[in-house]
């Protein structure tokens, strides 16, 4: 009996300990005049994994009463995400297509994307043209000596159908569906992996994704190079979308400075410093 | 008297603990099968049975999407049957060697070295076999398909690389399995053989077998069931596109067509890619039901 009454006595400090610290919370919140607080949720695109994460730790040492949570679940899991109002923003890496943006989802071109063709680094053909592009692509053309290259066979690799780099590359360059690939991977990773592992293969990725394992290719003798994308010379780039319910101007407050943010000096120079490119 | 009213109610608390386990087992399996199939018909009904199940051009993206998963499917079970196929022998005759042929010294490395390889995660599997597996099997195409102007290389991820690595993953399950059932045969009937002149090589292959057929067949149904169900492994060395199951064709299987597509997949495609998960539930189920048929029947035999 003793003993109930002190876990009670202890119980009732504990609650009036507790009391008293939120309240000083409270107090101290309001003394910072207005500082939001609370919870942003993206969700989408595996390719904008790095843009992503970079803005939001960003954002987050700029606000540090808000949580920013990212899921990399794919464009279109994204915006269903969206859609459902599971969260609040989802991230695609390709334009919004009509039926998504027929169930309200609105796009925000907050970055553009390049997509470089790479070759593993042993590889001599430095320049194709679209049409050599095209061609290696669609399987007419099927060993790099038809290129100007070493007698190699072309390993032909892509991504799976669905994805966002896909079908960027693709429509880009209107091979929408005659692509005979040799190996359909999953993620930007194996893609890079397998180019730098296999002689004679090509791939395509992101272009902030790009390393030292493998050699980008020119296309047209241009360069996939930042400053070629935004002088609009270099043909394979693609937006990254942050897509809301509704325009930016209905969101909650907190999507506002999000997306305020992103606008921002500090929150542009995180997209130029993942290697995207702002959009005009 | 005091002690039977104090246990009763232990009893009944722990009766119910059961009951509610049990319940939790069988409303998994049960809720599991209604949401495959409310899933994975509205596909079958949208793109037809037979267009989707026996259509041969994987299209899910087109402006004209065709949803045919006839090359997966089939795929499945090329690739199943052919590391079942390769696999259960060095399986088997591991098994024998391990219970009647090994000396106890000999056993007590081989015994945990299959172990270990059941332990093994598949993604290790998926990792060597891209390492070490794929730039092998890049040299061999070169070679066969040297004059080939058709051919299209796909750099050593093919068909031949995924059997290999499902080959090696399902060996101990097959192992474990056909030893134990190999142990339990009675020592009475090598001793008739033996007793009637046969050889030891003859009792093996003569008696012992034939006596422990059943619990092999549960370990080969097992092993088949773990092939089929396999996707982390075979994503990495298999290739990925959508192919008729040659060896040398890179191809996907029903696991890793779910894998690799989930994540992107919206409307139909989405759809589709859930009835692909019927289906490969549906395999799993007979599986498990020739498995139950085999159970049963041993025990009958007995």
């Amino acid at each position: 009996m003793k003993k109930n009454w002190m876990i009670k006595t202890a119980a009732v400090g504990m609650l009036a300990v507790l009391m008293a610290g939120s309240l000083t919370g409270c107090g101290s919140t309001e003394a910072n005049a207005a500082k939001l607080s609370g919870k942003i949720s993206l969700a989408g695109s595996t390719s904008m994994e790095k843009l992503c994460e970079a803005m939001s730790e960003s954002f987050m040492e700029a606000n540090p009463e808000i949580t920013v949570t990212v899921e990399y679940t794919g464009s279109s899991a994204g915006v269903e995400s969206l859609v459902q109002g599971s969260v609040d923003v989802g991230n695609a890496s390709r334009g919004l297509k009509d039926g998504e943006k027929e169930s309200g989802a609105v796009e925000n071109i907050v970055a553009i994307d390049g997509i470089a063709v790479i070759t593993d680094k042993n590889n001599t053909v430095k320049d194709v043209t679209t049409e050599q592009l095209v061609s290696i692509y669609t399987g007419e053309v099927s060993n790099w000596s038809e290129l100007g290259g070493n007698d190699e066979a072309i390993v032909v690799i892509g991504r799976e159908a669905g994805s966002g780099t896909r079908g960027a590359f693709e429509e880009l360059l209107e091979i929408e569906d005659i692509c005979a690939y040799a190996q359909e991977l999953d993620s930007t990773g194996a893609v890079l992996a397998k180019v730098a592992s296999t002689p004679g293969a090509i791939g395509y990725i992101s272009l902030d994704a790009a390393d030292d394992s493998i050699q980008s290719i020119a296309l047209n003798g241009v360069a996939a190079t930042e400053e070629n994308i935004v002088a609009g010379q270099y043909q394979l780039s693609r937006p990254f979308v942050m897509a809301t319910m509704g325009e930016i101007a209905e969101q909650s407050e907190l999507v506002q400075a999000w997306f305020d943010y992103i606008h921002s000096e500090d929150g542009q120079a995180v997209i130029t410093g993942v290697g995207l490119i702002l959009p005009e | 008297m005091k002690n039977k009213a104090q246990k009763k109610p232990a009893e009944k608390i722990a009766e119910s603990i059961f009951t509610v386990c049990a319940i939790v087992a069988i409303f998994a399996v049960c809720s599991i099968t209604v949401y495959m199939i409310a899933k994975g018909t509205p596909a079958l009904r949208n793109v037809g049975v037979s267009p989707l199940l026996f259509g041969t051009s994987w299209k899910p993206t087109a402006q004209d999407p065709q949803y045919g998963i006839f090359y997966i499917i089939l795929t499945s079970i090329v690739g199943t049957a052919a590391s079942v196929l390769l696999g259960v022998p060095v399986a088997l005759l591991t098994a024998v060697f391990l219970t009647e042929v090994a000396g106890k010294k000999l056993v007590g490395i081989v015994y945990p070295a299959v172990e270990l390889l059941a332990a093994i995660p598949s993604v290790i599997y998926g990792l060597l076999g891209l390492m070490l597996l794929n730039p092998l099997m890049y040299k061999l195409e070169k070679m066969v398909f040297a004059d080939s102007a058709t051919h299209q290389f796909t750099g050593g991820s093919n068909l031949i690389s995924a059997v290999i690595v499902l080959e090696i993953m399902i060996l101990p399950t097959v192992v474990n399995v056909s030893a134990s059932a190999i142990r339990a045969v009675p020592e009475e009937l090598r001793a008739a053989s033996f007793a009637l002149g046969a050889g030891k090589i003859q009792t093996i292959f003569k008696v012992t077998i034939p006596a422990a057929k059943s619990g092999i067949m549960t370990g080969v149904v097992l092993g088949i069931g773990r092939a089929l169900g396999e996707a982390m492994a075979i994503n990495m060395v298999a290739g990925g596109s959508v192919n008729l199951p040659l060896p040398f064709n890179s191809v996907r299987f029903l696991t890793t067509q779910l894998v690799s597509e989930m994540g992107y997949a919206e409307g139909l495609h989405r759809q589709v890619l859930f009835t692909v998960g019927l289906v490969l539930y549906v395999f799993i189920m007979s599986v498990n039901l020739i498995l139950q048929k085999i159970r049963k029947g041993a025990v009958m035999d007995e």
